[in-house]
């Protein structure tokens, strides 16, 4: 009674049984129902078995849980051969008593039926079972097989909903499997029966390849992730990506980090770009993405950071010795270990096992940036929609885990955009940046712009740049006439600079000889000036002086008339008339 | 039920090894033994065994004939194996089944 009363607020969630299987609880938010039944269903060749048995396996393996396996179709020896491969030891956990395989026989041709029954016998086998091992999980491998050996359905129906109840009953999770049917879920109905969870899984082949996807159709009093999502059958058994970030909360950093080209740092505010953000590099064949990619593997790696280089297009010796020639070398960072490049042909494997192998390279080795060159190789193997959506969950799953991930992009066409990274992918992305050939009259040069940097401003220049000997080189921008010019035209440009130059040097000296023969004339003037100046000033002096000297000689005069008359005032000179 | 002539089943190839799987004692099964008795009696006197096996009891066993059916009557001798499925209400079907060929006199 106590437990009842606490229930609604201990256990606001529908108890769950963890499958273990890779993404699988992150759809089902935790797992299967725990102590009902599940439906699996899907067409031949969907892994609708290898889910069960994974399923039953990982329990027991993981969680300590001991499993029956039932199984309608296939006998126990043929089971256990084919699940070798993905490591499964059924034997080996059948000897350690943690596994039951019951292999029920149905042969029409044996059976004779008179008169009323039920199937009480299977019950008991299955009771039998799960007691013998006190069992927590089971599967039902192809129940409907039931259908084809006893012909009175009306019999059947009711025993295999008695039987669904009873496992219920027992409080063991069920996982049924049953082939998909026309227009229905299963053949026989059986969805009817299991109304707890239903899985679908399709095996759909678009452009020759299969891809695989998983659905879960209903789980009734949980909630879980309702799209298709693709799985695969490796060599650990069923994987199933989901976008790992459904709710887009990772963390994000603020450092910021170099491109690895330092006139490309220059056009961003904050010199590089933040780290753990997606940066996307479209270009035209031949426009240097591997380079700048290259580029910015090496940097990362003298910062101290793993790296991890997916090469789609060339192998890793080709790739260390074509970067070497434009004095991006590799080589010491390989050999130092913080550098692995992976080249493999796209079309090696389908979509989803590149993602897969992506995932697997990430987790095992770590690192903080992600090269993958190129991209849109991809598409070879799937259609835009698909490469879209492994995108997504790719660059999500990288920035979860928080890595600078750069991607290259081959794009077709003059306007160098093509609708896999405009619709596709850029949205995704938070750093764009696109190279192309500015072709002119006669030759090509490489120009790098910045379409989007989110969270910093950027140049809005289209550079053109130099792949030289010690890198890529981003050239100083020169404005013409009618805008940005590179190539032939910056030269033209240039050379029209020199000469206007040395023409207004030319005048400039010109004015120069000018002014100084004004200053000459305007001396040679002074001089003039000056010695008229003095002749006149010598006139008047002489004149002064005659003047003066008379003046002198009749004072003297007067002296002298003056003794002659000694009894005349001293004053008499001033009264003296005129 | 057992080993009513274990003798003569060895040497008569005319001999009939029948098992009766049954689950408690229910309707069905109560019902399928008796017809399966009245069966025996009439037509296959003193050339029969029965074994009749309560699953309820020896559960282990339901695995070995593929039991799924309850009651199931399996014929183990002569081969094929045979079983017929049900409470055995229809008596020509379960001769038939048994691979009985029923005598002229009866």
């Amino acid at each position: 009674m106590h437990e009842y009363k606490l229930a609604p607020t201990a256990l606001p969630q529908l108890p769950k049984a963890p499958t273990g299987i890779e993404g699988l609880d992150e759809i089902t938010e935790g797992g299967l129902p725990l102590g009902r039944p599940t439906l699996v269903c899907g067409s031949a060749g969907c892994g609708k078995t290898l889910l069960g048995i994974e399923f039953l396996v990982r329990g027991i393996l993981d969680y300590d849980e001991p499993g029956v396996l039932m199984t309608f179709e296939e006998t126990a020896d043929e089971l256990a051969a084919n699940v070798t491969s993905l490591g499964f030891d059924l034997k080996a956990m059948q000897a350690d008593k943690k596994l039951r395989v019951d292999h029920v026989h149905i042969d029409r041709s044996e059976i004779e039926e008179t008169g009323e029954y039920d199937l009480e016998g299977l019950f008991i086998r299955l009771g039998y079972a799960i007691d013998s091992i006190g069992a927590k999980r089971v599967m039902l491998d192809t129940i409907e097989a039931l259908f084809s050996g006893f012909p009175n359905e009306a019999v059947l129906r009711s025993e295999i909903r008695r039987l669904f109840r009873w496992l219920k009953e027992k409080g063991v999770t069920t996982v049924i499997t049953a082939e998909r049917g026309e227009g229905t879920l299963t053949r026989q109905g059986l969805e009817e029966y299991v109304s707890d969870c239903v899985i679908l899984l399709d095996n759909r082949v678009i452009d020759q390849i299969t891809t695989r996807r998983l659905r879960i159709v209903k789980y009734r009093g949980s909630t879980h992730g309702t799209n298709e999502y693709p799985y695969l059958i490796t060599e650990d058994g069923i994987s199933v990506l989901p976008v790992t970030s459904l709710k887009l909360e990772h963390t994000v950093s603020d450092e910021i980090i170099s491109s690895g080209v330092s006139g490309l740092d220059d056009m961003f505010t904050r010199r590089g770009w933040y780290k753990g953000s997606s940066i996307l590099i479209t270009g035209t064949a031949g426009t240097a993405k591997t380079t700048l990619a290259a580029s910015f593997a090496l940097e990362a790696c003298r910062r101290g950071e793993r790296c991890l280089f997916f090469a789609f297009e060339e192998s890793p010796a080709q790739l260390i010795r074509n970067m070497r020639s434009v004095g991006v070398d590799l080589q010491p960072c390989v050999d130092q270990g913080l550098l692995v490049i992976e080249a493999s042909r796209p079309t090696l494997n389908g979509l989803e096992r590149h993602l897969v192998t992506v995932h697997k390279l990430i987790t095992e080795y770590q690192p903080q940036a992600v090269v993958i060159d190129p991209i849109s190789n991809l598409v070879s193997v799937g259609s835009i929609s698909e490469v879209r959506s492994m995108l997504t969950r790719l660059i999500d799953f990288l920035k979860v885990n928080n890595v600078t991930a750069l991607f290259t992009a081959l794009v077709s066409g003059r306007d160098g955009r093509m609708e896999m990274t405009e619709e596709g992918v850029s949205s995704l992305v938070d750093t764009w940046i696109s190279v192309r050939d500015l072709e002119g009259i006669g030759e090509r040069n490489r120009g790098l712009s910045i379409l989007k940097a989110r969270g910093m401003a950027h140049s809005n220049q289209v550079r053109e740049f130099l792949v030289t000997e010690h890198g890529i080189q981003l050239l100083d921008v020169i404005i013409g006439p009618l805008g940005i010019i590179t190539g032939a035209g910056r030269l033209t440009q240039r050379m029209q600079e020199q000469a206007q130059l040395v023409a207004q040097q030319h005048e400039l000296s010109r004015r120069d000889r000018e002014l100084e023969r004004k200053r000459r004339v305007l001396e040679a003037t002074i001089a003039n000036l000056r010695t008229e100046f003095e002749s006149v000033e010598e006139e008047l002096r002489q004149v002064n002086d005659e003047e003066s000297a008379r003046q002198q000689a009749l004072d003297r005069a007067r002296t002298s008339a003056s003794h002659g008359l000694n009894n005349l005032p001293l004053r008499q000179p001033n009264t003296q008339p005129e | 039920m057992m080993d009513t002539s274990e003798a003569t089943a060895a040497t008569d190839p005319k001999t009939w090894e029948l098992r009766l799987y049954i689950a408690g004692q229910t309707v069905k099964s109560v019902t399928a033994l008796a017809n399966l008795k009245r069966y025996c009696e009439e037509h296959l006197v003193d050339c029969y065994t029965l074994e009749v096996i309560d699953l309820l009891k020896n559960p282990q066993l339901a695995e070995g004939d593929q039991i799924l059916a309850i009651p199931t009557l399996v014929r183990k001798v002569p081969e094929p194996i045979r079983k017929i499925i049900g409470d055995l209400s229809n008596e020509e079907k379960v001769l038939v089944g048994l691979d009985i060929r029923p005598h002229g006199t009866h």
